[in-house]
């Protein structure tokens, strides 16, 4: 037990001196390469996340999740306005598990979704992002660096979102 | 450890820039309190009524190679946690190399080969659940389309060492194909085919072991080694998907089947249909004799090498999942439907705003034994077992499910869900209550979402379950104000009016604030929390009643 202790202190100590050298030019995060699935059961990896330079959106939800189901009915009321406006693309990351996941597929057709879903049966997409409780939901710029994140849903977080996804087209810095 | 992977020549900044970090971090806190109405005292409690649950997740990763770990904390466990956890340590490292061909971890591992029906390593926090391997893995794609796996390794279960044969050795080989990748002239076929296999062995040394029942004494040849392989196929066209797997196990006498020496079966079909607006899901399952963990004498919820999830569909009202189903692993036949239809907005039908149904049916039941011989009954140790037909249907009802749920826009600003389901749930066999009568409750459920501006919202929901069985009726009440973007406030109160035993009728008011900012989120809440089983996935957790505060926190780096 002490040895282990001992190697978390180090460590720990390790990365936040590495996250004070992190000075503000030094390069945003990107998405982790993962392989997942898509909704026909290939494997995907998360390298082929692409919008052709625009900007992208990941949700983490599942079908079980009631605020993630309501986070993407009120995107998906106004999803064709913000793809018209702004070019957006939003990947719908499932982490529904082997219960569930074969429900994936149906229930977002049945909703009326357009967006493209992912399936993380495993959680191992969520896991190497460091997502915690869902929903979490991230913005990603053109060059697919990761430059807005937020977990939980509330009513009216989706015109964060799509405010964010605003000053990336218009160019402008996100704090 | 890192160091040694710098480069001559590299500078250290440029090792710092072009890598990043993620992580997560969880505190579950409590303070519980006596509560002379719920039965809760200072003794009660152990003496120990701040408890904590804490973890830290970090990973790091740096082109090809990928390093993480996880420290926990349980000083001491939350109520309704194994008390088994008390402690803390590193229960779960890594590092990985990977690029086109290969992956290779080596440490802890998650896992899952096809539905997960032959190995599932997975962690779920609010379960308490976490079996990981540690090991090695291995993944080898020679080309595109095809994909080997290889894993070898022992599990995880709570801070116990590996030593002394108190686990098996699990080794584990899976290889995946998609056929439409690997054949250059079927890559751009509306039909989508992919197929995979895989075989997993679980080594527990010991050839013999002593077992005493009913006042005798026998010896158990047991098998060392026991293997347990399957394959799948998904077939797609267009709006259509039809998947089965199927996987068998030798015999493998455990706790869980009560020693017996039959083998055992699984199978899974299901088929789909969608389009914009219309989605329709049929499945059904069969099991028999399907436990399968790396430790034979286990019974309590830990080092399952497969998975096995229920059937029916998981619940997150209170009171929908007041009573929750549980795969029966010694046996059981499931099917389930479930149709999701939207009518569009600005259709005669769904008006302005749109109107979503959805219909789930879910049953399952026992599968069909019959003695293997006049002088040896059904599941005796160290026989047979039962005889069984493939798919074979039993006449015992273990839990039944009709739920119909209406999702409608009223303009704007107003919403609702409304939902009523009818379960029927075999207590006596899903929760081990012999003898306790099965319990067949109605419920009804309406949730309402009111945006009373852009930062502004407000949300009811309204639940009743009515039982003549178990507890009896129950009522429930919630309401959440949120301002948008950073705080919450919720107020809610489930009342037990229809307990049989008057003493019984109590209130579980519980009032609860948070504070979110980007990916923090802090909660505190103070009141009353019912008995109840919690489940996720495969698994459940029995969770005591309790009383006092509870302070919750979560990060994400």
């Amino acid at each position: 037990m002490k040895k282990t202790t001992l190697i978390f202190i180090c460590l720990s100590a390790f990365l936040i001196t590495f996250a004070q050298t992190e000075d503000a030019s030094a390069r945003r995060k990107t998405v982790p390469v993962v392989s997942i699935k898509d909704i026909y059961g290939n494997l995907f990896s998360t390298a082929d996340i692409n919008n052709g330079g625009k900007p992208i959106i990941l949700d983490f939800w599942a079908t079980w999740c009631k605020p993630c189901v309501r986070e993407l009915s009120a995107i998906s009321d106004v999803y064709d306005d913000w793809v018209k406006e702004t070019g957006v693309k939003l990947y719908a990351i499932s982490i529904d598990d082997t219960r569930s996941s074969s429900q994936v597929r149906p229930y977002v057709d049945g909703k009326g979704w357009s967006y493209t879903v992912l399936l993380d049966q495993n959680s191992d997409l969520k896991r190497a992002m460091g997502v915690g409780p869902i929903p979490m939901t991230f913005v990603l710029n053109g060059k697919g660096e990761i430059v807005w994140s937020h977990t939980t849903f509330a009513e009216g977080n989706e015109n964060d979102i799509i405010e964010v996804v605003r000053k990336i087209v218009k160019g402008e810095e996100i704090k | 450890m890192l160091a040694g992977l710098v480069q001559p020549g590299l500078k250290a900044q440029d090792f710092l820039r072009n890598s990043q970090i993620t992580g997560t971090f969880q505190a579950d806190a409590a303070l519980y309190q006596p509560d002379a109405a719920m039965g809760i005292t200072t003794q009660s409690l152990n003496g120990q009524p701040i408890r904590m649950n804490g973890y830290t997740e970090v990973n790091y990763e740096y082109k090809n190679f990928y390093a993480g770990m996880r420290f926990e904390a349980y000083l001491p466990p939350l109520l309704g946690y194994d008390p088994a956890y008390q402690g803390y340590g590193v229960p779960y490292w890594y590092v990985k190399y990977k690029n086109d061909l290969l992956e290779i971890t080596a440490g802890n591992f998650y896992e899952q080969f096809g539905e997960g029906m032959t190995l599932r390593t997975y962690q779920e926090w609010t379960l308490g659940y976490d079996n990981s391997m540690k090991g090695l893995r291995v993944k080898f794609m020679p080309s595109k389309g095809i994909t080997f796996t290889g894993v070898y390794g022992v599990q995880r279960t709570f801070w116990i060492p590996y030593e002394n044969n108190n686990r098996g050795i699990v080794k584990g080989f899976d290889a995946d194909f998609n056929l439409n990748d690997m054949f250059n002239g079927f890559s751009n076929s509306k039909f989508k085919i992919t197929a995979g296999g895989s075989f997993v062995s679980d080594y527990q040394a010991g050839k013999t072991m002593p077992y005493s029942i009913d006042n005798k004494t026998y010896v158990l040849n047991l098998p060392e080694n026991v293997a347990c392989y399957g394959g799948r196929l998904n077939l797609n066209y267009a709006g259509f998907n039809f998947y089965t797997e199927y996987a068998h196990k030798i015999n493998d006498p455990s706790k869980m089947n009560r020693y017996i020496y039959r083998p055992g079966d699984a199978i899974l079909l299901d088929l789909s249909y969608s389009r914009k607006n219309l989605g329709i899901e049929v499945k059904s399952k069969w099991i028999d004799n399907f436990s399968y963990k790396s430790n034979r004498t286990y019974a309590i919820n830990g080092l399952d090498i497969n998975y096995l999830p229920a059937i029916n569909k998981e619940h997150t009202y209170a009171l929908a999942a007041m009573y929750p189903y549980a795969t029966q692993t010694t046996g059981e036949v499931g099917i389930a439907g479930s149709v999701v239809y939207t009518i569009p907005k600005n259709t005669k039908l769904g008006g302005k705003t749109g109107i979503t149904f959805e219909v789930d049916f879910s049953q399952v039941n026992s599968i069909r034994k019959t003695p293997i011989n006049d002088s040896t009954f059904i599941g005796q140790t160290g026989t047979l077992g039962y005889n069984t037909s493939f798919y074979s249907i039993g006449n015992d009802v273990y839990w039944q499910e009709i739920q119909v749920d209406i999702t409608k826009k009223f303009g704007k600003k107003f919403k609702g869900i409304f939902e009523y389901l009818y379960q029927t749930y075999n207590i006596a066999v899903v929760q081990g209550h012999l003898g306790a009568p099965t319990v067949y409750s109605q419920i009804g459920i309406a949730d309402f979402t009111y945006n009373v501006s852009k930062k502004l919202s407000l949300r009811w929901e309204l639940q009743g379950l009515w039982t003549k069985q178990d507890n009896g009726n129950w009522a429930s009440a919630m309401m959440e104000i949120t301002v948008s973007p950073k705080w919450f406030f919720t107020i809610s109160d489930q009342y037990n009016y229809g307990n049989p035993e008057p003493a019984k009728q109590l209130q579980y008011y519980n009032v609860a604030a948070g504070f979110v900012y980007n990916t923090t989120r802090i909660q505190l809440a103070y009141g009353r929390q019912r008995d109840g089983i919690i489940c996720v996935g495969g698994v459940c957790r029995y969770v005591p009643q309790s009383s006092g505060f509870t302070l919750t926190i979560t990060s994400s780096l």
